[in-house]
């Protein structure tokens, strides 16, 4: 029954698996020979000034919603794009409705400049 | 009884999880926690051959949802994260409130016992819910309204958070 | 097997987690979480329910998908209306957003 699954159990043990082993070797085999140099956060570059909590631009945010929107369109569209050969040409046309809805709100969004990076 | 075994687990990522949601105090560490119950529900939906579910809840949910918590705790000051108590003044409360529904909402499943089936339904031979998924959504005497409005609910869910989000004072 | 009624049962106990973050947090973030939580125990029912009840009749699927677009439209707004709070009022802290209290 979970048969497909064991493919998708198998990717996570292993991609859990790549980054501790290698944690685990370079902890095996490196030599230890600690210095302050070797210690500091940046052994080259600059020491960081501040908190390194600094506050994002709220642009990000902007891009990250509407990616947002349009991953739960690809939800709505990945059913309707595999029963497309079943369904009737009435069917069709409400998925494209449901597309040119939401490229309303994307030319929304364009038109008022909100995609430009400044 | 792998099954079984495989629900606890489940289970208990959830729960435990979701309570490291409602108690820790940072809060970047709260939508990680977030994270987990989510997979713990995408695991739960596998189990429950809703695999389509399963795969959307790990793309829409961890992928999109969660990350974008992440970035509004980071669009926010830590120092109003870490000052004060995280929680407010009513907490006694809350907690006896919603204990008070969990009993309420166990004592009515309790109540429906062997009104409930103890086995899944079989899935008939040849059909693929999948497939079955899109034809139901796009069937006018089946769920076309509510796959129309969903998309006018985005429509106004992405225009009003983008106003809102970019409104310059 | 396992009986339909574990699955309600740990769908209940994940809405009244999240029924307390919402209740109890401060931070409106952290409100949200719990919303989303309590979204994810609705989830959790109509997809047990639809695999108990008849795979065939896709409703709780169907509706699945729907609190998912909920989901995402609640998080949109929502976290969009923290980020603007915060840039005219300093605050994420729901107890303080008190200018509609007469």
């Amino acid at each position: 029954m979970l048969n497909p699954w064991m493919f998708v159990g198998l990717f996570l043990i292993v991609g859990l698996l790549i980054p501790v082993a290698a944690i685990v070797l370079s902890a095996l085999l490196a030599p230890r020979k600690p210095n302050p140099i070797k210690l500091s956060t940046y052994e080259c570059g600059m020491e960081t000034v501040g908190d390194s909590w600094v506050q994002f631009k709220a642009q990000y945010y902007v891009f990250a919603l509407v990616f947002l929107i349009f991953d739960v369109e690809t939800v709505f569209l990945f059913p309707w794009a595999l029963a497309l050969n079943a369904l009737p040409f009435f069917a069709v046309v409400e998925g494209i409705v449901f597309i040119l809805i939401l490229i309303a709100g994307l030319s929304f969004a364009w038109r008022k400049g909100m995609l430009e990076w400044v | 009884m792998g099954a079984q075994i495989l629900f606890f687990l489940c289970a208990a990522l959830i729960l435990i999880s979701a309570i490291m949601v409602v108690t820790v105090r940072n809060l970047i560490h709260a939508a990680l926690w977030l994270i987990a119950t989510l997979f713990g529900a995408a695991l739960l939906y596998a189990s429950l051959d809703a695999s389509f579910i399963a795969v959307v809840q790990v793309v829409v949910y961890i992928g999109a949802i969660a990350i974008m918590f992440i970035f509004a705790v980071m669009l926010t000051r830590r120092e109003l994260l870490i000052k004060t108590d995280q929680t407010n003044a009513n907490w006694p409360l809350a907690l006896g409130l919603s204990a008070v529904m969990l009993v309420a909402l166990g004592y009515v499943i309790g109540g429906f016992g062997v009104t409930l089936n103890t086995t899944p339904a079989a899935i008939p031979a040849g059909v693929d819910p999948l497939t079955l998924l899109g034809k139901a959504l796009l069937a006018p005497e089946a769920y076309v309204l509510p796959f129309e409005v969903a998309s006018v609910l985005l429509l106004a869910a992405m225009v009003g958070a983008v106003y809102v989000a970019m409104n310059k004072k | 097997m396992i009986p339909l009624s574990w699955y309600l049962f740990l769908s209940a106990a994940l809405f009244c987690i999240g029924l307390y973050g919402v209740l109890a947090r401060k931070n409106a973030i952290a409100i949200l979480l719990g919303v989303e939580l309590m979204l994810n125990a609705v989830n959790i029912n109509l997809v047990a329910f639809w695999r108990y009840l008849d795979p065939t009749q896709m409703g709780g699927q169907v509706f699945a998908i729907i609190v998912f677009a909920v989901a995402a439209a609640e998080v949109a707004v929502g976290l969009s209306l923290v980020i603007s709070i915060y840039r005219t009022r300093g605050t994420v802290v729901a107890d303080e957003l008190d200018m509609m209290k007469w």
